[in-house]
Order: structure tokens, then sequence, then C-alpha cells
């Protein structure tokens, strides 16, 4: 079976930077798979790629089969890939709800003219996105807080309506990035649950960035190693724990250091 | 009296109700001198600037852009509506609301190009753009014979009425407000708020801008068509300055509040007008510059902010705010 | 043959003279851009107030200088021009736009645009009616070149600069010069770049923002209001809503040569001043207004970001 998202040899240079050189990457469809690596390593622009941010310099990437590179961001969501980002961008002057809603918003399909002329399927359709984005928020706890702003939420809870948000894409991939950015091992422990259960109830297929190990090693079927954009390991966890490299470059140490 | 106001502001009826009184009100005072012909010209003018004031809150308050370009498409539809009416078909008064939605189509047509034109450039770089675009328009007039060059056109029938004016009033604000609370409007908004996470969540940015500019531009337009069926017009009035004072009247009132543009609408052609009855003339504008500046340092969203009138918003979102 | 060369010539000097003019007011634009992202919309109202600063300064100040030689009265009015709308440049920076500092940038860009309308209009409120500018020197014609006109018998073709347009390159490029030495091999200028790339950071290494700023305001307005007398010794008759006229087109070339870059901005102006008068050779007149802004608009579409300017980096 081919695999859901291809990497084909892709580099990516700005200018004279090489950010990203040969890298290979092939996830399955209902896998989860871990990219990790020192900071720098070419992580965060390896998800810009694949989200259409930046074009590749050189290789190919394909999801379904089908060639994604160098198509719009907004094409390449609507795809059936959503992310979420390091620095988390939510709509801050919108209330929760309206973050949800704006990326359900891809599931409705009245005209301008229809919206213009306010005619019965527009009523229909807002209603029907007002409600699936409730049900939406309330896995995620956010229901309570739907007519809040998006920048009133706590930290955490701002990384989960990011999640929640690109779920309303109903991608079939998921693109992390640093989902557990400054959380303690405890709520680390509780997002890894969750994932699973996002995983299972959304029948996604996820790849991470994460820096948290336990949670990388807990939750990911496979994981490429980044280093200086080049990836220097891809294997299952057990494989990644013991592979000098990885250890040298990155780890460090016997591996399950915070 | 606070719980008053907000059962007023809650009930669904208000405003039809305002919608048919005023026409009423318009229509009876066509015919009938209840107004006088000075304050009639207010009152269409006031009509106009709402038009223009909602249209540019479109682009320049959802959307966030800064066009500085809007008399551009004012002058659009002025010109090319009065061409109809005057030297196409002439003497045609039923005519009129054809050669007013022509205006605006022309209007919308110059409009979808700078829409493409926001596909790769944004924030000041468009505005730049945009005054370079409203400067071509006003050099192409003035350099176009058939419309009168320089010195202006001659002889529009003055169509423009109350009533005329009261119902384009209505079809701008019930588009607008529609445009806005669908889902076209939350993709404009998002693109304001952070163009890169919009495209993550899978909004349709090119064609939400382009949705922006041409509806915009187009009732820019259709305010440009009354205006040249009410007044004389000539290139150098839909110049830098008139699109300054359509800038003043959406940021005087609120950026993206509809409300809040009718009512920087009205303050701004009250004053300016109650500016010059007072003998000012000149000082007209010392005044409401310094006003301007007063308000941006203490009030920088405008007066009503970025909050809408609850008349506007639709009975789905009021209700479910009410729950919450 | 030789005679369109020499038309030509002579229209090259016309344009270097409008481009030194339209370069020193595209300079206030860019510095201040550079510094604060602003657009500083009553820079071209600024420019105007030097003209009316100049024909104020000429009248008042004739019976004292008449006694000088012409250059030097001429230089004693530049520099005092330069300060005067360069301290006005400076105190509506600390009063209008400082404290929106943190305010959404719009708000700011709307201040500057009050503030330019009420310069205009508190202007057009004491001067109602076009004045006419006092000349400060005779203006000698000089003659670089001379030769028999081919075509016509007994007639000639000559190469002329007039004193005045000697005068405006020269002390444009000057200015200009100063003020690549000063951005380039100054702590100040270095302080001015500093802010420029990251204005945060730049506090927490012992800069003092707020007066770097306002410098770079004090500089900017001294350069528009040279400008500014400049243009009416070039053009006697002046008038209020000048500044809307030729402000917003020194703004437009500033972006095209890349805004908040200085080279950017001479470039700018040069190109618009050539643009201006090569419209008038070939056009008629009246389309060279037309001809100008279409084509910024041209180049603005191919390099949105200015010839020399780049596009902002946005991480994600």
């Amino acid at each position: 079976m081919s695999a859901l998202l291809e990497i084909d040899n892709v580099t990516k240079r700005f200018g004279g930077l090489c950010a990203i050189s040969n890298c290979h990457v092939r996830v399955e469809s209902g896998h989860t798979h871990g990219i990790i690596g020192p900071n720098g390593a070419g992580k965060t622009t390896l998800f810009n790629l694949i989200t259409g941010i930046y074009k590749p310099t050189e290789g190919d990437i394909r999801f379904r089969s089908e060639s994604i590179a160098g198509l719009r961001p907004g094409r390449i969501a609507l795809k059936g890939i959503g992310r979420t980002f390091q620095n988390i961008r939510l709509l801050n002057n919108q209330s929760v709800l309206d973050n949800v809603r704006i990326a359900y918003d891809s599931q409705l399909h009245y005209s301008p003219v229809e919206a213009m002329l306010r005619l019965p399927r527009l009523g229909r359709d807002e209603k029907q996105s007002i409600g699936e984005s409730l049900e939406l928020l309330k896995p995620f706890g956010l229901a309570d807080h739907a007519h809040g702003l998006a920048s009133e939420l706590p930290y955490g809870s701002q990384r989960k309506l990011e999640i929640a948000r690109a779920l309303a894409l109903k991608p079939d991939l998921l693109l992390l990035d640093e989902p557990a950015a400054g959380m303690n091992t405890g709520e680390t422990a509780d997002l890894t649950e969750f994932l699973r259960w996002v995983k299972e109830h959304f029948k996604v297929t996820l790849v991470l960035i994460e820096h948290h190990m336990h949670l990388v090693m807990n939750l990911c079927d496979r994981i490429t190693v980044l280093d200086f954009g080049q990836p220097i390991a891809d294997g299952t966890p057990e494989e990644i724990r013991a592979n000098p490299r990885v250890i040298a470059a990155y780890l460090g140490g016997t591996g399950d250091e915070d | 009296m606070s719980a008053f106001l907000s059962q007023l502001a809650r009930n669904r009826w208000i405003l039809p109700a305002l919608v048919v009184i005023g026409f009423a009100i318009a229509i009876l005072a066509h015919y009938q001198p209840i107004f006088s012909g000075y304050t009639q010209i207010i009152l269409i003018t006031i009509g106009i600037n709402i038009i223009l004031c909602v249209s540019l809150n479109l682009v320049n308050g959802y959307m966030g852009e800064f066009s500085v370009g809007h008399a551009g498409f004012m002058s659009l539809g002025a010109y090319t509506s009065a061409v109809f009416t005057t030297k196409w078909l002439p003497d045609i008064p039923m005519l009129f609301p054809v050669a007013v939605i022509f205006g605006g189509v022309m209007a919308a047509i110059i409009g979808f190009l700078l829409a493409l034109l926001s596909f790769k450039t944004r924030g000041d770089y468009l505005a730049i753009i945009t005054l370079a675009f409203l400067m071509i328009v006003k050099s192409s007039w003035e350099n176009i014979s058939y419309v009168g060059g320089p010195a202006g056109l001659l002889g529009v029938d003055k169509y423009t009425t109350l009533p005329w004016t009261f119902f384009w009033v209505v079809v701008t604000m019930f588009v607008i407000r529609n445009l806005v609370y669908s889902k076209f409007g939350r993709a404009i908004i998002a693109i304001r708020e952070d163009e890169i996470a919009a495209n993550a969540m899978g909004v349709r940015v090119r064609e939400a801008k382009i949705l922006a500019f041409v509806v915009s531009s187009f009732f820019g337009g259709v305010a440009g068509a009354l205006y040249s069926h009410l007044n004389f017009i000539n290139p150098k009035y839909f110049d830098i300055m008139k699109s300054t004072e359509i800038l003043v009247m959406v940021y005087l009132g609120g950026i993206s509040s509809l409300g809040g543009s009718i009512l920087g609408a009205v303050v701004f052609t009250f004053l300016f007008y109650q500016l010059e009855n007072l003998g000012l003339g000149y000082w007209r504008m010392v005044i409401l510059s310094s006003l301007l500046i007063l308000l941006m340092l203490f009030r920088p969203r405008g007066i009503m902010g970025m909050k809408e009138l609850a008349w506007f918003l639709p009975k789905l979102e009021l209700k479910e705010r009410r729950q919450s | 043959m030789l005679d369109d060369v020499l038309y030509l010539a002579q229209q090259t000097i016309n344009a270097l003279q409008q481009g030194s003019i339209y370069a020193l007011i595209a300079l206030g634009y860019t510095m201040v851009y550079g510094v604060l992202t602003m657009i500083n919309f009553a820079h071209g109202d600024l420019f105007m107030l030097g003209a009316f600063a100049c024909m104020l300064l000429a009248g008042v100040l004739t019976p004292v200088l008449v006694v000088f030689p012409p250059l030097l009265s001429f230089i004693v009015i530049l520099l005092l021009v330069m300060i005067i709308i360069g301290v006005l440049g400076a105190s509506i920076e600390r009063v209008a736009y400082r404290p929106l500092r943190n305010a959404p940038r719009v708000s700011a860009i709307i201040t500057a645009l009050g503030c330019g309308l009420l310069i205009q209009s508190l202007t057009l409120v004491i001067f109602p009616y076009s004045k006419s500018m006092p000349s400060l020197f005779t203006n000698t014609t000089f003659q670089l070149f001379k030769m028999p006109n081919p075509d016509a018998e007994g007639a000639s073709v000559t190469l002329t600069i007039t004193a005045l347009q000697i005068v405006i390159i020269c002390v444009s490029l000057i200015l200009m010069v100063a003020l690549d030495f000063l951005i380039r091999k100054t702590r100040y200028g270095m302080a001015m770049r500093a802010i420029s790339f990251d204005s945060r950071t730049v506090p927490l290494m012992g800069i003092p923002v707020d007066r770097i700023i306002s410098m770079t305001f004090l500089i900017g307005a001294g350069l528009g209001g040279a400008a500014g007398m400049l243009y009416a010794l070039a053009y006697p008759v002046i008038a209020p809503s000048m500044g809307i006229l030729v402000g917003w087109k020194a703004f437009i070339a500033a972006v095209v040569g890349g805004i908040g870059n200085i080279r950017g901005a001479v470039l700018g102006g040069f190109i618009l001043g050539a643009v201006e008068v090569l419209a008038v050779v070939v056009f008629d007149s009246s389309y060279r207004d037309l001809i100008s802004y279409s084509l910024l608009l041209l180049i603005l579409i191919f390099k949105p970001y200015g010839l020399l300017g780049q596009a902002p980096n946005q991480k994600v």
C-alpha cells in the first residue's frame, strides 16, 4: 500500500542556506509519525514545505500519490492536511467558536450570491456550522468558552483550540508542531492520551514535531530524526533509541530525559 | 433603562420597521415639501456617504487593508453612469436604476483588477497601489474629452432623489451585512487577522479578496452614480482629498462595524455642513482634522470600535451569545 | 542629429533638477518608514511649509540680508528653513505619533493623515490665495555648449543650464551625500539602521530609541523643507495644496525605489523626475501625470516591494 504522505528527496535552499537536504519520509495511513531533532534541524521548515508555505528547491512531496509540491497552502489544506503552528496562530480577536467555524466553512458550499441575498440554504448551512463547531469543541473542553475571545484562553487551551480548528477541516493528515510545548510532565501525559483518542475518534494520521521524548516514544509508530536539515535516522521508537548517531546528535544520554 | 435598551436591541422587528418608515418618509418628502430643498440635499448626501463608508469598510475594516483609492471607484461609477444617461440613452428617467447598476459594474470591473493585484501585495504596498490607481483614474478623466476633460461633464439630469438614495442605502446595507455574517465575511476577517493561519484553515483566500474588492468597488460606484446625478462632476472632485474624507468617515465610525459606518457617515456629513453654516469656511477642515487627531489619540478604533449594532447581528449569532 | 542629442541633454538637466527635489522629499518618507514602519502622511505638507517658510523668511530678512552676497543669504535661509521644518516634524512625532506607538498601526496612519490635513487647512486659512516667491538671487543662464544650427541659417542650438538648476542639483547632492555619511559612518546612523531591523530589542541595548526617532524626524522633515524651498524657487507660485500634489508623487517614488531604503528613495526620486520630463517630451503635457503614475504602477506590479526593497520576512 502506498504511503499517505511521501516526502521524496526534498531539498530546500534559502539563498545560500540549505535548510533541508535529501529528505525522505514515508508516512503510512493510520500511523503516528514523529519528527524529532535538535532546534534548527529543519523540522518546522519541513512542515512548511508540506503545507505549501515553501516550495521545495528539489524533490517532490506526494499526498495520496498526488504531487502537492508547489501548490498553494489553501489548496493543500482543502486536500485534507490540517496543521498547528509552533507559535500558536489563532485569530486572537475572534471568538473561540469562530476560530473553529472558519475552518469548518470549508464544508459549507453556498455561493456568494446566496449569502448576499440571505437565501434559505444560508440559514441551514450557518446553523449546521454553529452546531457542528460546538460539537467539536466539546471533547476539547472548550464548549463553555465558545463565545470568549481566543486570546483570553489559557495557553494549554489555546493549543487545544488550534488542534480542534485543524480537525474542523476533516483532514486525513494532521500535522502538529510541538503540541506539548510549555507543558509539564502531567500535562504531557494527558496530551499523549488525548492525541491517542483524537487519532482513534477522528481517524486521522498524525505527524508530530516534538521535543518531549516521553510523548514521542509512547505515541509514535515511526520516528524520523533530522539534524542540520538531513535525516539521520528513520525507524521505530526502539530502533531510534538504540541508534548511536541519534544518541550522539540529540538524545545525548539514556533516552528518557524529559 | 439599560434593560429596556437591550430589549430593544434584541427585537428583530425594529430594523425592518425603520426601513419601511424611512421609505415612507422619503417618498412623502419627494412629493410634499416636508423638508426644504437644502435639507433634502443633506439627507441625500448622508445617504451617499453611508454607501461610500460601508463599502470602504469592507476592504479597510473587515479585511484590514488600507485602500486610499475609493474615490476612484466613486468616479468610475459617477462618470460611466452619467455617460449612460446623458449620451447613450438620454431622457429616460426610468432607466436611472439601470444606469446606477451600470456605474457599479464598471467600478467593480476595476475593483476586480485591484483584487488580482492584492494577491501578491499587502499592507502598505497595496495602499500605494491603490493611491497610484486613484491618480491614474483621475488623470484619465482629465484627458478624455468625451466626458468633458478637466472642465467636467455638463448636462447630467438630476435623477437622484431621496427615495432612490434611501433605496440604494438599504440595498447596500442588506448585501454587505449579509456578506459579513456569512462564511465569506468570516474568511475576509480571517485574512485580516492572520493570512497564513487562514490559508492553513482552508480559507479560500483569493476568492475572498476578489469578493471583498468587487463588492466594495461596486457600491463605491453606485455612490458615485448617485452623486453624478445630484451634483456637477469634474475630475478634480474625485481626488485624494475625497478618498481621505471617506477614510475619515470609516475610521471615525468604527472599523468593521456597520453601525459604526452609518454613525461615522452621519456625524461627518453633519459636521461638514454644520461647520460651513456657522460661517467657518476655511476653518472647517482645521476643526475636522483636529477632531480626527484627537479621536485617534483617545479612541483609536473609532467611536464604535469593532462592536456591531445588535440589529445587524444575525438571529443565530444573537441566540448563541445569549445562551452563553 | 546633434540638435536632438542636445535637446535630450537639456531635458536630462531638467530631469536632474526635478529628480533632485523628488529625491529629497522621498528621503524624508523613507527614513521615517525605516524606523517606525509608518507612512508619515504629513510629510508632503511639511514640504509645502518649507516653501512658505522660505517665502516668509525671505520677506522678513531681506532688509538684513541685502548687504550679504546672494549665495550667503541663500544658505542662511536654507538652513533656517531646514531647522524650522525639522523641529516642526519632530514635534509632530512627539505629540501625535509617539502616544500611538502601541496602538493599531492604522490609527497612527490616520493620525498622520489628520496632521497633514491640519497643516494644510491652517495654511489655507492664513494664505487663502497662492503666493509668489521672491527670487533670492539673479538666475543667470549659463551656456554650456553652442553650435550653429544646421537647419536654420544664422541661428544656433545651445545647451544651457541656469544658476538655479545648478543650485538645486548641487544642494540636493550635498544633502544626500551628507545623509549617506550620517547613516553609514556615524553612531546615530547605525542606531537608526538597528531600529529599522528590530525595534524591540534595540532599547535593551541601551540605545535611546525615542531620541533616535526624534532625530530621524528632524532630519527627514528638514530635507522635506529644503525640497520645498528649492521647489518654490524653481516654480515661484506656491499654494497650500502643493503638499498633496507633489508630496504624494514623491511618496510613490519612494515606494518604487523601495520604502525604507535610503538609496531606493534617491533612485525612485530620480526615476520619477526622468519619467515626468520625458513624458512631456514624447506626449502632450496633459498626459504627464497619467504616464508617470502608470509607469510607477507598472513597476510596482512587477516589483511590489520596490526596485531596491525586500519583502518583509515572516517567520512561520
